[in-house]
């Protein structure tokens, strides 16, 4: 399938919940749908395009904040940007761990590290902040502001 | 003397805990890995992470994008070169440019150098585990000469501080280039007998064949990459399917192997090394002349993305910029953040024995990941890391004995 | 300083200690047991266990999963007396991480430090050269 078959094809499918797609370059297409949309839009692309599901990132911004879910399709040479935006105050989307394993990680990963909710997935607790950080304190937010009074954070010279 | 949490617990019935230890015996680390046993079989796996999070993407966002090569170089003292490589890269496609001819040629024998160091390294830890000693002690000797030959050309041996976004920081001085073809063909008969001894060898044959395997469909479900996937016949790299620097500019062919299990793993990082030595050769001896950088400005508001086929597999950075000097947003995914996982699908079934290998058979960027212990349901530690790789070493033992060698 | 510690000082037993890093120390300081390098040259022994270190080589920025248990392991583990090398940026101060929100102190707040080997990584001359004029201050005073 060429890549022009691929936009088609995925404009086709998910007319009624496409917001933007966005043409960047031969190799760079960012895809915004809508958050109901995304599991399916991964299905489609992992399981019928066989991409490979490469990450997620997710981005605090001062409007929203936003996930984008990267897939390769290595046969075309193309990196697929699917991009959903999610309230910035109590942020929640479907797991997407129960159609690709390899999402399992970086959605726990954004659950400490945002506040973003995974709705269903089978375990989301902490993966790379210690327990004794506090609850409810997401690092890479925009307002995020140091805690610990017992850091210390000059040289002491 | 001697740990008293060392206790074994002889002759226990039903399901035991262990997690695994460091990686390297002469080391105290905290656990990685946390098995469940029934006897000598691993029925369960549990992994934790966190002990290597310095918090590097949200440290990004306050330093300038020159500034952050520097920090991103830092992720992982193996690869280290590898992210920067995607990095500079994500950087470039938010402007929509890409390096000079001479930067790409620069970029990419970095990067090779950066790959035959990192094999090495595994091989001889893998020799280690294995009970290979010598293996051990030959290889790391080796790879001496290739860090001799990056500190040549880059002036250091880790750390090599060569990437910007742009291009490149340092010219390769022509006089050294004689000098470092002289070394680097150096390393092609001590490679030729280490191959030889590894992969004929039929105790490492009867010892690693159909262990830890990962089936296709697996690596495939779980997103993995690299020399992991390609083990189990996923023909995919990075180099080869999305073409960058001069990897379209010179000749090499991509390592793939069928079996998915450990020996399969071993093969194809040493196989690699040949093409990695072919590479470097080439492109230091067809150097283009011209600039090495770009010499950018400013990163204009937008985003993009950067991909690099590491040691590991593909490492992954997005960059997110909303026109001022510093990143808004910086995502940086290492290769062995979706590699490890398969381990909850190669290690489950197998013997205890076989834990420390088939977990290192995944080359967890000794620091993109960590490390291992073994437990009683209670918590009370029933072997340590060098247990484990005691126990890996004394199966080689009696396979070598059973073998009659 | 006792009898024992000028004994132990003939041939010291040195253990590494990673607290959490990018490993590149860590990777040089093994390069210090290979041929080429053979720190077993200056009189210096691989510890098999921490609990029966002389000398402890201390690599990492100390994040927060590490510190607990580094505290411990120096108090409950390791045999006083014993000295304590920090090796690398991120052992000394934790180098460009010390404003990273995970890694809050540096480690010479957690543990005692007695030397440090700064370098980025230190190279395995740096670090041998460190290592041995720390032994050879430690035997005049002694």
């Amino acid at each position: 399938m060429s890549r022009d078959e691929v936009l088609r094809k995925v404009r086709e499918r998910f007319a009624a919940s496409i917001v933007e797609i966005v043409d960047r370059s031969p190799r760079r297409v960012y895809l915004e749908v809508q958050s109901d949309a995304l599991v399916p839009v991964a299905t489609y692309l992992f399981g019928e395009l066989g991409a490979r599901f490469n990450i997620a990132s997710g981005v605090d911004t001062p409007t929203h904040m936003e996930i984008l879910y990267h897939f390769t399709i290595e046969e075309i040479d193309l990196l697929v940007s699917v991009r959903v935006k999610l309230d910035r105050d109590r942020p929640s989307i479907d797991t997407l761990s129960g159609v690709i394993k390899g999402a399992n990680w970086i959605e726990r990963e954004m659950h400490e590290l945002l506040g973003i909710d995974f709705r269903g997935h089978p375990r989301l607790k902490r993966l790379l902040l210690p327990d004794s950080w506090p609850e409810g304190v997401h690092p890479l937010k925009q307002d995020y502001r140091e805690w610990d009074t017992t850091a210390v954070r000059d040289r002491g010279v | 003397m001697g740990h008293n949490r060392r206790a074994r617990q002889g002759g226990v019935m039903g399901k035991t805990v262990i997690s695994i230890g460091p990686f390297h015996p002469l080391q105290e680390e905290p656990e990685l890995f946390t098995l469940t046993v029934e006897g000598e079989k691993v029925v369960g796996i549990d992994l934790h992470l966190g002990y290597n999070h310095r918090g590097i993407e949200k440290l990004s966002e306050s330093k300038t994008f020159d500034q952050s090569t520097f920090v991103i170089e830092r992720i992982c003292g193996i690869c280290s070169t590898s992210h920067p490589f995607a990095y500079t890269r994500a950087v470039e496609d938010v402007i929509g440019v890409e390096e000079p001819e001479r930067a790409r040629y620069i970029r990419t024998i970095i990067a090779e150098g950066e790959r035959i160091h990192s094999h090495l390294l595994w091989v001889g830890l893998a020799g280690h585990f294995l009970g290979y000693n010598t293996v051990y002690m030959w290889v790391w000797k080796l790879r001496e000469e290739i860090l001799d030959v990056m500190e040549m050309l880059s002036g250091n041996r880790n750390n090599y501080a060569m990437f910007k976004p742009g291009g490149v920081r340092r010219d390769i001085d022509p006089d050294v280039i004689p000098v470092a073809l002289r070394k680097i063909d150096g390393i092609l008969p001590t490679l030729d007998m280490l191959r030889k001894a590894i992969l004929d060898d039929p105790v490492l044959h009867a010892r690693l064949k159909g262990v830890g395997v990962l089936t296709r469909e697996e690596a495939i479900a779980w997103c993995a990459v690299g020399p992991t996937s390609r083990a189990s016949g996923v023909a995919r790299d990075v180099r080869k399917d999305s073409p960058y620097a001069a990897y379209d500019r010179v000749p090499w062919k991509m390592i793939t192997a069928q079996e998915g299990d450990v020996f399969a793993k071993a093969v194809v990082r040493i196989m690699e090394l040949y093409e990695s030595v072919a590479i470097v050769k080439e492109c230091l001896k067809s150097l283009p002349g011209g600039p090495i950088d770009l010499d950018l400005k400013g990163v204009p508001p937008g985003e993009g993305i950067g991909v690099h086929e590491a040691p590991r597999g593909e490492v992954f950075h997005y960059v997110r910029s909303d026109g001022t000097n510093r990143p808004v947003r910086h995502k940086v995914r290492a290769p062995s953040f979706m590699n490890i996982p398969t381990c909850t699908s190669t290690v489950v079934g197998e013997s205890i024995s076989d834990a420390s290998i088939i977990l290192a058979s995944v080359d967890p960027c000794y620091c993109c990941t960590e490390r291992l212990a073994v437990r009683t349901p209670e918590g009370r530690r029933l072997y340590t890391g060098p247990d484990l790789v005691r126990l890996s070493q004394e199966q080689t033992r009696r396979l070598r004995k059973e073998m009659g060698l | 300083m006792g009898i024992t510690f000028k004994a132990l000082l003939k041939s010291p037993w040195v253990f590494h200690l990673s607290t959490g890093s990018c490993n590149n120390c860590d990777i040089e300081i093994l390069d210090c047991l290979t041929p080429r390098f053979d720190i077993e040259r200056f009189g210096m022994r691989l510890a098999g266990s921490i609990r029966h270190a002389d000398v402890l080589l201390v690599t990492g920025s100390c994040n927060r999963k590490t510190m607990e248990r580094v505290k411990r392991i120096w108090e409950e583990q390791v045999p006083k007396p014993c000295v304590v090398v920090a090796i690398g940026e991120c052992a000394l101060s934790r180098g460009m991480f010390i404003h990273s929100y995970n890694c809050p102190v540096p480690l010479d707040k957690i543990i005692p430090v007695h030397a440090y080997i700064p370098g980025c990584p230190p190279k395995p001359e740096a670090i041998i050269s460190g290592a041995v004029k720390l032994i050879g201050k430690l035997r005049a005073s002694a």
